[in-house]
C-alpha cells in the first residue's frame, strides 16, 4: 500500500479509524510531492457533539500542479485547507494525521514553526477580500507587513516590494494606489491585493479558498487567469477550493471531490469530467450548466441536503441521497466505502463496481444529451 | 482632511450657539413662562431686604424687561466681548468670557472658575489615563483568556466597579488608606507647579476611585470588542501571513477595537464634570465640582449659568475631538 504512494496522484486509502500504520509515514520526506496530506482528521467539539469536519483525507500536490477540491458547503473542503495552514484552531479543534510540506511534517510541528512557514512557504487567499483585508491599513502596508515579517529588509524595501507586487497582479498605477485603503478598491482589485499579499514571499504552496465566489462574473475569469499565470511564473503548487465546477474545469489538473469530510473521488480533471465514478460526482456534474450542451437539457439537482457532520449517516455518508444505494444489497448503509483505484491516478470511494460505475455514467450521459455526444470515450 | 476639519469646526460653532440659546432659555425664558415677573427676577440680583426702587433700578440696569431676543444678544455679547456694568458713577468691566458677577462673592464668575479648573483638570486627566490604560489592558487579557478564572474575576470586579457609587468607594478608600493605614494622609490639592510629587501623591486616591468607576466599563467594552474582532476574517488573514500572535492581537485586533473606545472615551471626558462633583465632594477638593455644588446651594444664577455653559462647551468640544480622532483612526470616515 505504501509503495504505491510514491506516485503523485495516488492518494492514501482512508479508513474509519486512524491507522496505526503511520510508522511508515514517519519515514520522512517524499521526493516528488511538495505537499502530502495523509489521513487528515479535524474534529471540533461543540455543545451538540463532535463535528467531524475532516474525516481521514489524503492527497498530494506537486510543484506546478493545481489541485481542485470540490464539494458542497460543509463538505470539509475549507477546513482541510485551514488545517494545512494551521489556522483551524478555535481552541476546541483536534487534528490528527500527517501533513508534509516539502518534507517537513506540520501536524506535530511547533506552532511557532508553522507560523514561520505561513505566509512564506505556504500562503492562502480567502473568499471575501473586503472582509479579509484590514479596513484601517493601506493595501501597501498590508502587503509589506507579510514581506517584512519573513524577510530581513527595511520598511522602504518592503514598500517597494509591495508596489512591485501590486504591479505584478495588474493594479494600474501601483505607486499611487499603494497608499489606498481597501475600501477605495473595487472587488476585483481587492482580490488582486490578496493575491499580491499571498505571493509576496514567493510561497511554494498557494491555497485559494473560493477565490472568485464573492466577485462579479466578469472579474472571476480575470482572477482565475491571474492565478494560473502567476502559478506558472512562480512554479508553485496550488490548491483551489470551490463549489463551482467551472472554476476547477478552468484551473485544476487534479480534482478531489469531497463529501461529508471524506474523499468521494480523486482523479485528473479529465477523469472527473469525462469518467466520473462516484454518484455524487455525477450529481455535481448534472447540476452544472454547460455551454456545450443544448439548452433544453434540464439541470438535475442532487436531492436532499448535505448531512450533519455530527451524526454522519452510517456506511457511505452519501447513501441517503444516492439513487444507486439500493443496488448494493445494503452495503452502502452498513459499510464505509474505501477509495478504490479505478484507473491510473483515479480513485473512487463507492461500493458500485467499476463496470457498474461506467455503465451508469454512460446511461446518464445518454439520457441527458441523446443527440449530442461531446467526445467522451465512455 | 482640511475640508473635513473646517466642516466640523463650523458645525461645532453652530452647536455652541444652539447650546447657549437653550441655556439662556432655561435660566431667563423658562421662569417667565412659568409666571415669574421681571421684577421677581431682578429680586434675585439684589441684596437682602431691597426697596422696590432698587429692584426696579436693577431691572432697568440689567435690561431684564427688554425683549427676550435683545437680552439673548447681550448675553452672547458679554460672553464673546465682555460687558461694562454701571453701578452709579462706577463702571465695572467684566472681560470675556463674561458670565456676570456672583451674587454671593460679588466677583466676576469666570476668574473663579479658572482658579478652580486645575483641580478638576488634574483629577480628570489622571483618572482618564488610569482607566483607559487599565480598562483596556484588563479587557484584552479577559478576552484572550475567555472563561478563565482571571476573566471571571476581573469581570466580577468590573461589575462591582460599575455598580458601586464613587462616594461609597471613595469613603472606604479614605477610611482605609488615609485614616487607618495613613498611606495617603491628609488628602488635599497641591498645585503641580508647587510640588509635583505631593500633587500626584495626594491625587492617587481620587484618581483610583474615579478611574475604578469608568475602568470597569472600558474593560467590558474592550473584552466584548476583542471577542468579536478576533473572529473577523482580517484576523485570519493576519495569521495566514504568519504574523506572531502578539502582532495579530495588538496591531490588527486592538486597532479595530480602539476606534469605538476612543469615541466613548472622548464623550466620557466631556461629561466628566458629573463624576468630578462626587469625587471632589468626597475628597474635599475645591475644583469645578465643588464650585458647582456651592453655586446651586446658594442659588447663584450667574455661577450656575457659567458652569452650565462651560460644561456644555466641554461636551461639544470633546465631540469635535472625537470626530477628528475618529477620522484619523478610521480611514473610511475621511472620504
Amino acid at each position: 500500500m505504501m509503495a504505491g504512494r510514491r506516485d503523485r496522484a495516488k492518494s492514501l486509502v482512508t479508513g474509519p479509524e486512524p491507522g496505526p500504520e503511520t510508522s511508515t509515514d514517519a519515514s520522512g520526506p517524499r521526493r516528488s510531492s511538495l505537499l502530502e496530506v495523509s489521513d487528515l482528521r479535524i474534529q471540533f467539539s461543540t455543545d451538540d457533539g463532535v463535528v467531524k469536519a475532516v474525516d481521514g483525507v489524503s492527497f498530494t500536490v506537486d510543484r506546478g500542479r493545481t489541485l481542485g477540491i470540490v464539494g458542497e458547503s460543509g463538505s470539509g473542503k475549507s477546513v482541510t485547507s485551514l488545517g494545512i495552514m494551521g489556522l483551524h484552531s478555535g481552541g476546541n479543534a483536534r487534528i490528527s494525521g500527517k501533513i508534509w510540506l516539502d518534507g517537513e511534517e506540520l501536524v506535530d510541528a511547533s506552532p511557532t514553526r508553522v507560523r514561520q512557514l505561513r505566509g512564506s512557504k505556504m500562503a492562502m487567499i480567502f473568499q471575501d477580500p473586503l472582509s479579509a483585508l484590514h479596513p484601517y491599513y493601506t493595501v501597501g502596508y498590508q502587503i509589506a507587513e507579510a514581506y517584512l515579517i519573513h524577510n530581513k529588509v527595511g520598511k522602504k524595501a518592503a514598500r517597494a516590494h509591495a508596489i512591485e507586487m501590486l504591479e505584478r497582479v495588474g493594479i494600474p498605477n501601483p505607486q499611487a494606489r499603494v497608499d489606498d485603503y481597501p475600501h477605495q478598491f473595487s472587488g476585483g482589485m481587492r482580490q488582486r491585493t490578496m493575491i499580491a499579499m499571498a505571493l509576496s514571499c514567493d510561497p511554494e504552496l498557494l491555497i485559494a479558498d473560493e477565490p472568485t465566489t464573492a466577485l462579479d462574473v466578469t472579474v472571476q475569469a480575470q482572477i482565475l487567469d491571474l492565478i494560473s499565470e502567476l502559478q506558472e511564473e512562480f512554479h508553485s503548487a496550488v490548491i483551489i477550493i470551490t463549489h463551482d465546477l467551472g472554476v476547477v474545469a478552468e484551473l485544476a489538473d487534479d480534482i478531489m471531490v469531497m463529501y461529508a469530510g471524506k474523499m468521494a473521488e480523486y482523479g485528473t480533471s479529465e477523469d472527473i469530467f469525462n469518467r466520473p465514478g462516484h454518484p455524487y460526482a455525477w450529481g455535481l456534474l448534472g447540476s452544472m450548466p454547460r455551454l456545450d450542451q443544448a439548452r433544453t437539457d434540464r439541470l438535475i439537482p442532487i436531492p436532499g441536503t448535505p448531512p450533519s457532520l455530527i451524526n454522519v449517516p452510517s456506511g457511505c455518508p452519501f447513501h441517503p441521497r444516492c439513487s444507486y444505494a439500493a443496488t448494493t444489497n445494503g452495503r452502502c448503509v452498513s459499510e464505509v466505502p474505501l477509495p478504490r483505484s479505478v484507473g491510473l491516478d483515479h480513485e473512487v470511494a463507492c461500493h458500485l463496481s467499476i463496470d457498474e460505475q461506467r455503465q451508469n455514467w454512460a446511461d446518464l450521459v445518454a439520457q441527458a444529451a441523446p443527440a449530442a455526444s461531446h467526445g467522451e470515450d465512455t | 482632511m482640511i475640508a473635513f476639519l473646517i466642516r466640523r469646526l463650523l458645525a461645532t460653532i453652530v452647536l455652541l450657539i444652539v447650546v447657549s440659546a437653550i441655556t439662556f432659555g432655561i435660566f431667563f425664558l423658562l421662569p417667565r413662562l412659568a409666571g415669574q415677573t421681571t421684577y421677581g427676577l431682578a429680586t434675585q440680583y439684589v441684596g437682602r431686604n431691597p426697596t422696590p426702587a432698587t429692584i426696579h433700578q436693577i431691572e432697568q440696569q440689567l435690561g431684564l424687561n427688554a425683549p427676550v431676543i435683545e437680552q439673548y444678544g447681550r448675553f452672547l455679547r458679554a460672553i464673546v466681548f465682555g460687558e461694562h456694568y454701571r453701578s452709579g458713577p462706577v463702571v465695572a468691566y467684566c472681560p470675556p468670557p463674561c458670565f456676570g458677577y456672583s451674587f454671593k462673592s460679588e466677583l466676576p464668575v469666570w476668574p473663579q472658575m479658572v482658579s478652580d479648573m486645575p483641580v478638576t483638570a488634574s483629577l480628570a486627566i489622571g483618572a482618564a489615563a488610569l482607566w483607559l490604560i487599565g480598562g483596556v489592558a484588563v479587557g484584552i487579557l479577559s478576552a484572550l483568556r475567555r472563561g478563565s478564572i482571571w476573566d471571571r474575576l476581573s469581570m466580577g470586579v468590573a461589575l462591582a466597579g460599575v455598580s458601586l457609587p464613587p462616594f461609597f468607594t471613595g469613603l472606604i478608600a479614605l477610611e482605609l488608606f488615609s485614616y487607618k493605614w495613613s498611606i495617603f494622609p491628609n488628602v488635599q490639592y497641591v498645585g503641580i507647579t508647587q510640588n509635583p510629587l505631593l500633587w500626584a501623591k495626594n491625587l492617587v486616591l481620587p484618581w483610583t476611585v474615579l478611574a475604578f468607576l469608568y475602568a470597569a466599563l472600558y474593560a467590558r467594552l474592550t473584552r466584548s470588542g476583542m471577542l468579536e474582532t478576533m473572529t473577523e476574517d482580517y484576523i485570519r488573514t493576519a495569521r495566514a501571513k504568519g504574523l506572531p500572535e502578539r502582532t495579530v492581537i495588538i496591531r490588527h485586533a486592538l486597532r479595530a477595537v480602539l476606534t469605538p473606545i476612543i469615541t466613548i472615551f472622548g464623550m466620557d471626558l466631556g461629561l466628566l464634570l458629573g463624576g468630578a462633583i462626587l469625587i471632589e465632594y468626597t475628597f474635599s477638593l475645591h475644583g469645578l465640582g465643588l464650585f458647582t455644588i456651592e453655586a446651586i446651594n446658594n442659588q447663584d444664577l450667574p455661577e450656575i449659568l457659567g458652569v452650565t455653559m462651560l460644561a456644555a462647551f466641554f461636551i461639544v468640544f470633546a465631540n469635535l475631538i472625537v470626530d477628528i480622532l475618529y477620522s484619523v483612526a478610521d480611514p473610511r470616515v475621511r472620504t
